[in-house]
């Protein structure tokens, strides 16, 4: 369990001051300079060396993707680009980096973009964190202010420029060649890939889209030490992570723990428990609704971390788990996912724009228990003709949901269309109403 | 996929203009973005109009000849301008009540009761169903997707600010409070410090650790 003395994000419910005076006094823009002086390699090296992993949910190194930027400048400029399209159902981390420590975000984009030869950096926050966005340009203001950033940022000779740009309310946005379309001024819809954004990204320049958090990281980590983040949590899986927990859980909440902890232990410790006890637990969805539940015997053992949670069949994806317990109609639970994915398909891949309405349509009749028993092996086979077909992974994320549940609770789906069948008179094949069948929509 | 549906007949203004007010931020806006790449402002200048259709008429939306008016401004086309427009959730491309009611309906929401905190913007407003407004032209009740809190669950989200850890009583009562013109100070309605647990924080309690941390 992560100690307080090791945490990084120490005002992370707001119990202090979040502007530049607070930032200082916790540490924030101590020795930018010095650490912008190493240079454009031994950062990136500290980075690689940490061991951090993407924080969006890929989990791929930071460091590397970084050091994927062109060394030579041909003329186009570079671009930092943050993901703070936050919108995956659970996940709800992000936010308290926004709000809570934004000078640890400025000045970690600051040294992000000097080590990837960038002089401006864009961050795309969700519309809906209308607050969130304000207290970081607020901070940014005091930063160009102390001439933390702008021309010349903290005396170092590299000038920088630091932009908000606010989505709308697309949670396809969080794709990150989605999310440079809209930046760009476009509907959000993913750019087929390659050219890879290092290549060919905003504006058609070298790119790197980052997360909010493993932006906002950096700053600490080369501070302290690659060293001191590769030591918490395991081999491959380094370092602390923001976290949080949603649910029927005795005290939901956000928190930052070492990776690698038993996910039991974080219910325990962070959540208070699960509701009416640990017996009570059906399931945990572990990282935003496109990772695949998990029953209870797992999260009895499983490990919080990329490669533990992967073992099992399912991901650490954004570190924030949904846990519910015996109450829950867990058909229901899932039916809502496919809802989300219908309602945010961006429209351009067929597989998709189609298959999320299919899989809603045919989840909604689940829930009810308005099917034959083929059906869910239908509907299995629906997904598999989502899934891997699409542009991008948001038809992956709505059939990995509907797959876990079928391979966790096929049972109870069965048991609801004979308990359906029993109270309609049924052994007939379910007659659906003309008037009930939607067009495609 | 989703789109948004178009102003009733009748609704569309004849003439849009920014204001001074406006005209002052599409100044800061358009300084994010390269020059040629004006386009990139269409998202905030929407906003912009969006905020000033808010004060001038009480009813925060964009008409389609404002869109014009941003398609000209950023040198688009009016269809790139309408696509934007209407593939995003959070333009309203019709009139909508002086307070926009979201709630949120996704699973982390719904576990921990958002179908109250519906039934209760439904109660207090006498809206029937998702979409509609208020007769009263106060409320217009809207379902929306993960808010991304979902540690503060259920959320609502009035215009710009959340209302979270919400029931139905809690959930008529800030509405009640909208009604007499009054503005509830957002975030947790229970007593508890944004999201660290109910009952106090279980970390970030050592003091010392508050203060600068050693160096590498």
């Amino acid at each position: 369990m992560l100690q307080d003395k090791d945490r990084i994000f120490t005002n992370l419910y707001g119990q202090g001051d979040w502007t530049l005076a607070g930032a200082r006094a916790r540490g924030d823009w101590d020795g930018t300079a010095e650490i912008l002086a190493r240079g454009r390699d031994a950062i990136i090296g500290e980075m690689k060396a940490s061991g951090l992993r993407g924080r969006g949910g890929a989990g791929f190194p930071t460091g590397v993707k970084w050091s994927f930027m062109p060394r030579k400048n041909d003329g186009r400029p570079h671009y930092l680009v943050i993901n703070g399209d936050e919108s995956e159902p659970g996940t709800c981390k992000d936010r308290e980096i926004l709000r809570h420590d934004p000078h640890k975000l400025v000045e970690s984009a600051l040294i992000a973009s000097f080590a990837m030869g960038a002089h401006a950096a864009y961050i795309y926050i969700r519309g809906e964190f209308y607050n969130e966005a304000m207290h970081l340009q607020h901070a940014i203001d005091e930063a160009y202010e102390a001439g933390l950033i702008g021309p010349n940022a903290c005396g170092s000779g590299w000038d920088f420029d630091f932009y908000i740009h606010r989505g709308a309310g697309a949670y396809i946005c969080g794709e990150e060649t989605a999310l440079l379309e809209s930046l760009e001024g476009k509907k959000g819809q993913p750019r087929m890939k390659p050219p890879f954004p290092a290549a060919m990204g905003l504006y058609g320049c070298p790119t790197t889209v980052n997360n909010v958090e493993s932006i906002a990281v950096s700053a600490t980590i080369l501070r302290r030490g690659g060293a001191w983040f590769a030591g918490l949590g395991r081999p491959n899986n380094a370092g602390s992570k923001l976290m949080a927990i949603s649910g029927h859980v005795n005290t939901p909440c956000v928190f930052e723990e070492e990776l690698g902890v038993p996910m039991r232990e974080i219910i325990e410790k962070h959540g208070g428990g699960v509701r009416g006890g640990w017996d009570n637990l059906l399931a945990v969805i572990p990282g935003g609704c496109s990772v695949p539940m998990l029953p209870r015997d797992v999260c009895e053992s499983v490990l919080m971390d990329y490669d533990s949670l992967r073992a099992e069949g399912s991901g650490l994806g954004t570190g924030c788990m949904i846990v519910m317990d015996k109450s829950t109609d867990i058909i229901a639970a899932i039916a809502r996912f496919s809802k989300f994915f219908k309602h945010e398909s961006c429209g351009q891949c067929t597989p998709c724009r189609e298959g999320t309405g299919w899989m809603m349509r045919i989840m909604e009749r689940m829930v009810e228990g308005r099917a034959e028993i083929e059906e869910i092996d239908m509907l299995e086979q629906v997904t598999r003709q989502v899934e891997g077909h699409t542009i991008c992974a948001l038809g992956d994320a709505a059939a990995w949901p509907i797959q876990g549940l079928i391979r966790r609770f096929r049972p109870v789906m069965e048991e609801r269309i004979h308990a359906y069948k029993a109270a309609h008179g049924g052994g007939r094949p379910v007659q659906v109403p003309t008037g009930l069948v939607e067009a495609a929509e | 996929m989703s789109t948004q549906p178009t102003a009733p007949t009748g609704a569309e203004p004849t003439h849009f203009a920014f204001d001074a007010e406006s005209e002052q931020q599409i100044a800061v806006i358009l300084a994010k973005y390269p020059p040629e790449r004006k386009a990139s402002g269409v998202l905030p200048l929407l906003y912009v109009v969006q905020k000033q259709m808010g004060r001038q008429t009480g009813s925060a939306w964009i008409p389609r000849i404002a869109m014009d008016v941003v398609a000209e401004r950023l040198e688009m086309a009016p269809i790139r301008v309408y696509e934007v427009a209407t593939f995003y959730l959070m333009f309203n491309t019709k009139p909508i009540g002086r307070y926009h009611l979201q709630v949120c309906t996704t699973t982390s929401c719904w576990l921990r009761g958002s179908d109250d905190v519906t039934a209760a913007c439904k109660k207090a407003t006498g809206i029937r169903a998702f979409g509609e407004t208020s007769t009263d032209g106060l409320f217009t009740l809207t379902e929306v997707e993960c808010l991304g809190a979902c540690a503060n669950a259920p959320i609502l989200q009035v215009d710009d600010d959340y209302y979270e850890d919400l029931d139905g009583p809690r959930t008529l009562e800030l509405i009640e409070a909208l009604k007499r013109g009054e503005r509830p100070t957002p975030g947790p309605t229970i007593d508890r410090l944004n999201s660290a647990p109910a009952g106090g924080r279980r970390v970030l309690v050592d003091e010392t650790a508050a203060k600068p941390q050693g160096q590498g």
